[in-house]
């Protein structure tokens, strides 16, 4: 099991997740607001991550696109609202694959005992738009990933 | 998916009372009286526990002479599970490839990138 924490709340249209990371706060922002260390990073290791646009201020324009390796392109985009600080970053959010399924994601970070604390907490306009991800683009390995029941069956009984 | 069921389930899945009571029924159906055995609790408290599973679409219910046996409906833990392994294996992964940058930019290298890529292509996790 990771320890990634993911919630999904009843009744809101909202997905909250938590990791902690063993590095000060101030790098942890670095790492989400500089583009040479967020490509290296994010999304799963076999997609490419080309920053495009990256303004870091308030009402900063931002976008990138997950390259594949058959060369499909996801581009995203969105807008940053307030300045990105370690008190915190929100910014919208467009899987360009489907657009006008806005999402507005507010990161926090929590630095505590040498640990930082990440947390995400993704605003969907709807619950439809969270259930169905349409605003993501996250479809990556689904459709061959087969029967995971009896991966959450194990799960169940190990929790 | 209908109006909610994600978290509905979520929600469902939330107890452990409630989850063990769905790894029982994988075995097959019970009653409620079979349900309860492995815990100390009333046959009441089960059934509130097998009211949200029904709600939650998890169980389904259906009657044998007088007895009330609950079966167990795969769908909705399947478009669960699909759905959260998408959201889990994205941030994990992710952050995976985070907490090794961050270790590669807090020690030797200041800019962090040849040695967190060596790492994240030599910890062979696929």
């Amino acid at each position: 099991m990771g320890k990634t924490e993911i919630e999904v709340p009843i009744g809101i249209p909202q997905v909250i997740v938590t990791r902690a990371f063993t590095a000060p706060v101030d790098l942890v922002l670095r790492a989400h607001i500089e583009p040479d260390l967020l490509v290296q990073w994010l999304g799963p290791h076999e997609l490419t991550l080309t920053v495009e646009r990256f303004e870091v201020q308030d009402g900063g324009r931002w976008r990138y696109v997950h390259r594949d390796l058959e060369g499909n392109e996801h581009g995203f985009h969105g807008v940053f609202h307030g300045e990105p600080s370690t008190s915190g970053i929100v910014q919208t959010f467009e899987y360009e694959g489907v657009p006008g399924h806005v999402k507005l994601d507010t990161t926090t970070f929590e630095e505590l005992d040498g640990k930082t604390v990440v947390r995400t907490i993704s605003s969907f306009s709807c619950i439809e738009d969270r259930d169905g991800m349409v605003a993501t683009g996250m479809e990556r390995g689904v459709n061959d990933s087969g029967d995971r029941l009896d991966d959450l069956l194990v799960m169940l009984q190990t929790k | 998916m209908a109006t909610d069921s994600l978290s509905l389930v979520f929600g469902a899945l939330a107890d452990p009372t409630r989850r063990q009571i769905l790894v029982r029924l994988t075995e097959g159906e019970a009653t409620v009286a079979e349900l309860g055995e492995p815990f100390a609790m009333s046959q009441p408290a089960i059934s509130r526990h097998l009211k949200v599973l029904e709600h939650a679409g998890l169980v389904s219910r259906s009657r044998r002479a007088t007895a009330r046996l609950s079966h167990l409906e795969a769908e909705p833990l399947r478009e669960v599970t699909t759905w959260l392994a998408r959201y889990q294996e994205f941030w994990d992964e992710s952050y995976e490839r985070l907490d090794t940058l961050l270790a590669a930019l807090q020690s030797d290298d200041p800019h962090g990138r040849t040695t967190a890529r060596k790492r994240g292509s030599s910890s062979g996790k696929d």
